[in-house]
C-alpha cells in the first residue's frame, strides 16, 4: 500500500512521452472488470452512477408532492379533490425525503467524486484499502436493495425521521427500510475510516498538511464525522427495529418506553449528518472559485480550521431540532447558544469565498456559475437558520414550511448545487471530455431560477403558518403552493437539460486535454481520463495547490 | 451598505402593515416574538446584500477580459479582516441568542392566574376538558382577557398543538403532560394545527380557538359547552349535531356516510343492519347499545374485514354526545 512512498521520483517527461498507455475506462474490458474492480476510479464512476439514479427517483417522488399540492383542481365526478390519498402522500414524501437523505445527499460528493479525486489530489495510487473500498459499494448497493424492498412491499409513511411512537406502532414496512438505512450506515462508515487512513499515509512526497487542496481537508473533516456519528444512528434504529419485532419497550410509551428519546438519538447523528452533506460542498467551491479567479483562496487556515471547528461544534447542537419537544429549558438555552457559535465559522468560510474572487480573473465557466449560485443560495439557507436558532422564533417556525425551505436552501442549494457544479469542473478529467458550455448555462439558469420560485414561496408558507407534511391545506395557503409547484418543474427542467448535454457529451463531447481550467493540484497533472495507477510517475509536490502562475508576486512587497 | 437596511426596512414595514404573510398578532407575545423576527430580517437582508453585492460586483469588476494580459493579487489574506468578520456576526449573534432566550423564558413560566383547560391529542382530533365544570369540548372556547394554560397529552402517537396567531407549539407526548399558555386579548377565532407528522390525516387534525366575551363564555359554559340553539332558538336537532360532532372529532377521518370504506366502515347503514365481526360471532340487527359500545369499547367488537385501530371515545363524548351521534348514524339509512 505505500510502495508509491518509496518509488524515487524520476523526470516526469520521460515516462509520459509513450502516450499509448490505457485509461482506467478501457485498461480492462466487459462487465466483471467493474464488477470485481478495487480501481477507486471505477468505484466512483459507479457510485456516480447509483447516485444519479437515485437522485431522478428522489426528484419525481418530489415531483408528485408538489404536483399534489396544487390543490383542489384534481377534482370532478368520481373522482377525490386531491391528487393523492393522505396514506399516498405520506409515503412519497417519505420516500423523497429518505431517498434523497440516505441514499443521494450523504453519499453525494463523498463516494463518488471523493473516491474519484481524493487519491489523485494527493498523488496516490488508490485509497488506502482498496478492496474495502469495493465492499463499501456493495454495502451501498444492499442498503439501496432494502430500501427498494420496503418500496415494493408497500412503503413507509414514517418521514425520514422515523420518530417514534409512529414509527414502532405504524402497519407499513418500517423494518425493512431501517435496516436500509442501517446497512447504508456502514457504507459509510467504510468509507471514512479509508479516507481518514488515506489521508494521513499517502500523501505524495512534498505535500504537507498545508500544501493539500481545500477539498481534501473538506473530506477530511467529513470522514471524522461519518466515523464517529454513524454508528450512534445504526444503534438507534436497531433499537427501533428490536421494539418492533419483538416488542421490547425502548421508545413507545405504551411498553415503558420513551419517545423522546428517540429524537435525542436521532439528532445526535442526523445534526453531524447535515455537516455530513454540507462540509464536502464547501470542499468543492474553494476548489471551483479558486481555479476560475486564478487566486490564492483567502484565508486558507481559517477555511481549513473552520472546517474542522464546524465538525467539532456540530456534535453539541444536535438538541436545537427539539424546542418544542418538552427537552429541560436549561438543554434548550445551551443548544439555541451553540447552534449561534456554529455560525461564525460558516460565516467566515462565505466571506473567504467572496473575498478570494478580489483582484482575480474570473473565468465564468459553467462550474463556476453554479459556485455563484452556491453562494447566492447557501447564504439564504445559512441566514435563515439564524431564525430557526432563536429560541422564541423557532417556536412560532417550527415543523412549518419555513423549516422545509431553510434545509432545502441549505441541502439543496448548497450540497446539491456544489455536487452539480463540481461535476462540471471535474467531468473533463473523470470522461476524458468537454461539456457543453452554452447548454451548461442553459441548465444552470434554470436550475437557479426554478430553485427560487420554489422554496422562497415556502419561507412566506411557514411564516404564514403552514405546517410541513400536509397532504392537503386550507385555501389560504394556495396560491403560494402553486407558484412554488410551477417552481418546481422548472427545477426539474434544469436538470433534465443537465441530463441530456450530459449524455451528448458522454457520445460526441469534444476531447478534454490534461488540464482544461489550468489547475495546479495533483489531479490535473495526469492524463484526462487518468491511466490506471493515476500518474506515470510519483509526483512530488513543492509548493500549495493555488499558486497559479498569474498570481503577480510583485504586488505582494509593500502590502499589509 | 445603507441599501441593506433601507430595503430591509421596506420589507418590515410592508410586514406589519399587510398581513398576508404573517399571521395576525393575538398576543403581547406574538408581537415580541414577531419584534425579534423583523430584527433577525434586518439582519439577514443586510448580510444578504452585503455578500450578494460584494460578489456580483467582483464578478463584473474582475471578469477575464480577451486580449488583456492576465494578473491576479497575490493576497493570501487579512488578520485585520477575518477578526473583524469573525467578531462582529459573534456579537450580533449573542444579541439574538440573548432575545430570543428572554422571550422563550416568558413563554416556559405560566403566570400564576391562569384557568386550565386540558388538551387531549389522538388520531386525529383535539378534545378539550374544562376539568371544573366537566365540559368535553372539540373546539378550544375561552374568556378574552384571561390568561389560559393548556395542560396536554395524547393517548396515541406525537401531535404538536400550534397555534399561528399565538406564535406558541408545544409537542402533545404519550405517557406525559405538557404545558403551554397564552393571553387571549380579544374576541376572534383562530386556527389551531397539529404540526407534528402522526399518519393518514394528519392535515386535517385541525380545530380553533374561540375567543368570546366573558358574557357569552359564562353562557356557553351555562350551556354545558353547547353552542347556543338554532336559529331563533330553536333547539337543534339530535342528528344535526352528530353530524357536526361527526366533522369536529374527528370520526371523518375514519368513516365514511356515503357507503364507502376508509380505515373503518362507512356509517351508512352501520344501524339495523346484520353484522359480522372478527371473532367470528354476529348480530342480527345492531342496536342504540351497539353503536354505544363501539364508541366507547371499540375493541368490544371489531366488524370483521376491519383492522382494530378506533381509539376509544370513553371520557371524551358524553352522553348527550353519544346520543346525537346515535340519532346521526340512524339518520344514515
Ligand atoms: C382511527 C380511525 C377511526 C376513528 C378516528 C374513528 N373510528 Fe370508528 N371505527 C374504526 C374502525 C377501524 C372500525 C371497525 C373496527 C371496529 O369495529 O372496531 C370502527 C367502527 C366503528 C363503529 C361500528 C361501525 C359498524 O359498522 O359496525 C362505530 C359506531 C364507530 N366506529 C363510531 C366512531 C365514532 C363516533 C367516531 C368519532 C368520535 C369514530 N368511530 C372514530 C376506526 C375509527
Ligand atoms: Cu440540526
Ligand atoms: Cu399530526
Amino acid at each position: 500500500m505505500d510502495s508509491n512512498r518509496n518509488s524515487a521520483p524520476k523526470s516526469a517527461h520521460a515516462a509520459s512521452a509513450g502516450g499509448v498507455e490505457p485509461n482506467y475506462l478501457n485498461a480492462h474490458k466487459g462487465i466483471w472488470s467493474w464488477m470485481t474492480t478495487v480501481d477507486h476510479k471505477r468505484l466512483g464512476i459507479m457510485y456516480l452512477v447509483g447516485i444519479l439514479t437515485f437522485f431522478a427517483a428522489g426528484g419525481i417522488f418530489a415531483l408528485l408532492v408538489r404536483t399534489q399540492l396544487l390543490g383542489k383542481i384534481f377534482g370532478g365526478p368520481g373522482k377525490q379533490d386531491w391528487l393523492f390519498s393522505g396514506d399516498t402522500y405520506n409515503k412519497l414524501f417519505t420516500l423523497h425525503g429518505a431517498v434523497m437523505v440516505f441514499l443521494v445527499i450523504i453519499p453525494s460528493i463523498p463516494a463518488s467524486l471523493g473516491n474519484f479525486f481524493l487519491p489523485l489530489m494527493l498523488g496516490a495510487k488508490d485509497v488506502a484499502f482498496p478492496k474495502l473500498n469495493l465492499m463499501s459499494f456493495y454495502v451501498y448497493v444492499l442498503g439501496g436493495c432494502f430500501l427498494l424492498f420496503s418500496i415494493l412491499t408497500g412503503a413507509v409513511d414514517t418521514g425520514w425521521t422515523f420518530y417514534t411512537p409512529y414509527s414502532s406502532t405504524t402497519s407499513t414496512s418500517v423494518v425493512s427500510a431501517v435496516m436500509g438505512v442501517f446497512i447504508l450506515g456502514f457504507s459509510s462508515i467504510l468509507t471514512g475510516v479509508n479516507f481518514i487512513v488515506t489521508i494521513h499515509k499517502m500523501r505524495a512526497p512534498g505535500l504537507t498538511w498545508t500544501r493539500l487542496p481545500l477539498f481534501v481537508w473538506a473530506q477530511y473533516a467529513t470522514s471524522l464525522i461519518q466515523v464517529l456519528a454513524t454508528p450512534v444512528l445504526a444503534i438507534t434504529l436497531m433499537l427501533l427495529a428490536i421494539e418492533r419485532t419483538m416488542g421490547v419497550g425502548i421508545f413507545d410509551p405504551k411498553l415503558g418506553g420513551d419517545p423522546v428519546l428517540f429524537q435525542h438519538f436521532f439528532w445526535f447523528y442526523s445534526h453531524p449528518a447535515v455537516y455530513i452533506m454540507i462540509l464536502p460542498g464547501f470542499g468543492v467551491i474553494s476548489e471551483i472559485i479558486t481555479v476560475n479567479s486564478r487566486k490564492q483562496i483567502f484565508g486558507y487556515k481559517a477555511i481549513a480550521m473552520s472546517s474542522v471547528a464546524i465538525a467539532v461544534i456540530g456534535f453539541l447542537v444536535w438538541g436545537h431540532h427539539m424546542f418544542t419537544s418538552g427537552q429541560s429549558e436549561l438543554a434548550s438555552a445551551v443548544f439555541s447558544f451553540l447552534t449561534f457559535a456554529v455560525a461564525v465559522p460558516t460565516a467566515i468560510k462565505v466571506f473567504s469565498w467572496v473575498a478570494t474572487m478580489y483582484g482575480g480573473s474570473i473565468r465564468l465557466n459553467s462550474a463556476m456559475c453554479y459556485a455563484l449560485a452556491f453562494l447566492f443560495l447557501f447564504t439564504i439557507g445559512g441566514l435563515t437558520g439564524l431564525f430557526l436558532g432563536s429560541l422564541s422564533v423557532d417556536i412560532h417556525l417550527h415543523d412549518t414550511y419555513f423549516v422545509v425551505a431553510h434545509f432545502h436552501y441549505v441541502m439543496m442549494g448548497g450540497t446539491m448545487t456544489a455536487f452539480v457544479g463540481a461535476l462540471h469542473h471535474w467531468w473533463p478529467k473523470m470522461t476524458g471530455r468537454m461539456l457543453s458550455e452554452f447548454w451548461g448555462k442553459v441548465g444552470c439558469f434554470f436550475v437557479f431560477v426554478g430553485f427560487n420560485i420554489t422554496f422562497l414561496s415556502q419561507f412566506l408558507l411557514g411564516t404564514k403558518g403552514m405546517p410541513r407534511r400536509y397532504a392537503n391545506y386550507l385555501p389560504e395557503f394556495q396560491t403560494l403552493h402553486q407558484i412554488s409547484t410551477v417552481g418546481s418543474y422548472l427545477l426539474g427542467l434544469g436538470f433534465l437539460i443537465t441530463l441530456i448535454y450530459m449524455i451528448q457529451s458522454l457520445i460526441n463531447g469534444e476531447k478534454a486535454s490534461k488540464n482544461p481550467w489550468e489547475a495546479m493540484s495533483l489531479e490535473w497533472q495526469t492524463d484526462s481520463p487518468p491511466i490506471e495507477h493515476n500518474f506515470h510517475v510519483q509526483p512530488v509536490v513543492k509548493h500549495g495547490p493555488y499558486e497559479f502562475p498569474e498570481i503577480d508576486h510583485s504586488l505582494a512587497r509593500g502590502g499589509h | 451598505m445603507n441599501l441593506g437596511f433601507a430595503l430591509g426596512h421596506l420589507m418590515a414595514q410592508a410586514a406589519n402593515t399587510a398581513s398576508w404573510w404573517k399571521p395576525i398578532q393575538a398576543s403581547a407575545h406574538a408581537s415580541s416574538v414577531d419584534s425579534l423576527f423583523n430584527f433577525i430580517m434586518y439582519l439577514c437582508f443586510f448580510f444578504f446584500v452585503l455578500i450578494i453585492g460584494a460578489m456580483i460586483y467582483f464578478v463584473v469588476k474582475y471578469r477575464r477580459k480577451e486580449g488583456v494580459p492576465i494578473k491576479t493579487s497575490p493576497i493570501k489574506g487579512n488578520h485585520t479582516l477575518e477578526i473583524v468578520w469573525s467578531v462582529i456576526p459573534g456579537i450580533l449573534l449573542v444579541i439574538m441568542f440573548a432575545w430570543g432566550f428572554k422571550d422563550w423564558l416568558a413563554i416556559a413560566v405560566v403566570p400564576a392566574n391562569a384557568m386550565e383547560v386540558r388538551v387531549t391529542g389522538q388520531k386525529w382530533n383535539w378534545t378539550f376538558t374544562y376539568p371544573k365544570e366537566g365540559i368535553v369540548s372539540p373546539d378550544l372556547v375561552v374568556p378574552a382577557g384571561q390568561t389560559i394554560k393548556l395542560v396536554m397529552t395524547s393517548k396515541d402517537v406525537l401531535h404538536s398543538f400550534y397555534i399561528p396567531d399565538f406564535r406558541i407549539k408545544r409537542d402533545v407526548v404519550p405517557g406525559r403532560y405538557s404545558v403551554l399558555w397564552f393571553d387571549p386579548a380579544e374576541e376572534a377565532t383562530h386556527q389551531i394545527f397539529c404540526t407534528e407528522y402522526c399518519g393518514t390525516s394528519h392535515s386535517n387534525m385541525l380545530s380553533k380557538v374561540k375567543v368570546l366575551s366573558s358574557e357569552k363564555y359564562e353562557q356557553w359554559i351555562a350551556n354545558g359547552g353547547e353552542e347556543e340553539g338554532g336559529a331563533g332558538g330553536k333547539p337543534i336537532p339530535l342528528a344535526e349535531k352528530g353530524k357536526k360532532l361527526y366533522e369536529s372529532r374527528g370520526c371523518v377521518a375514519c368513516h365514511s356516510v356515503d357507503g364507502t370504506a376508509k380505515v373503518g366502515p362507512s356509517w351508512k347503514g352501520a344501524y339495523g343492519t346484520a353484522h359480522k365481526f372478527a371473532d367470528g360471532s354476529s348480530l342480527a340487527s345492531t342496536d342504540e347499545n351497539y353503536i354505544r359500545e363501539s364508541i366507547l369499547v371499540p375493541g368490544a367488537k371489531v366488524v370483521a374485514g376491519y383492522p382494530n385501530v378506533m381509539p376509544s371515545y370513553q371520557g371524551q363524548l358524553n352522553d348527550k354526545q353519544i346520543e346525537s351521534i346515535i340519532e346521526y348514524i340512524k339518520s344514515l339509512k
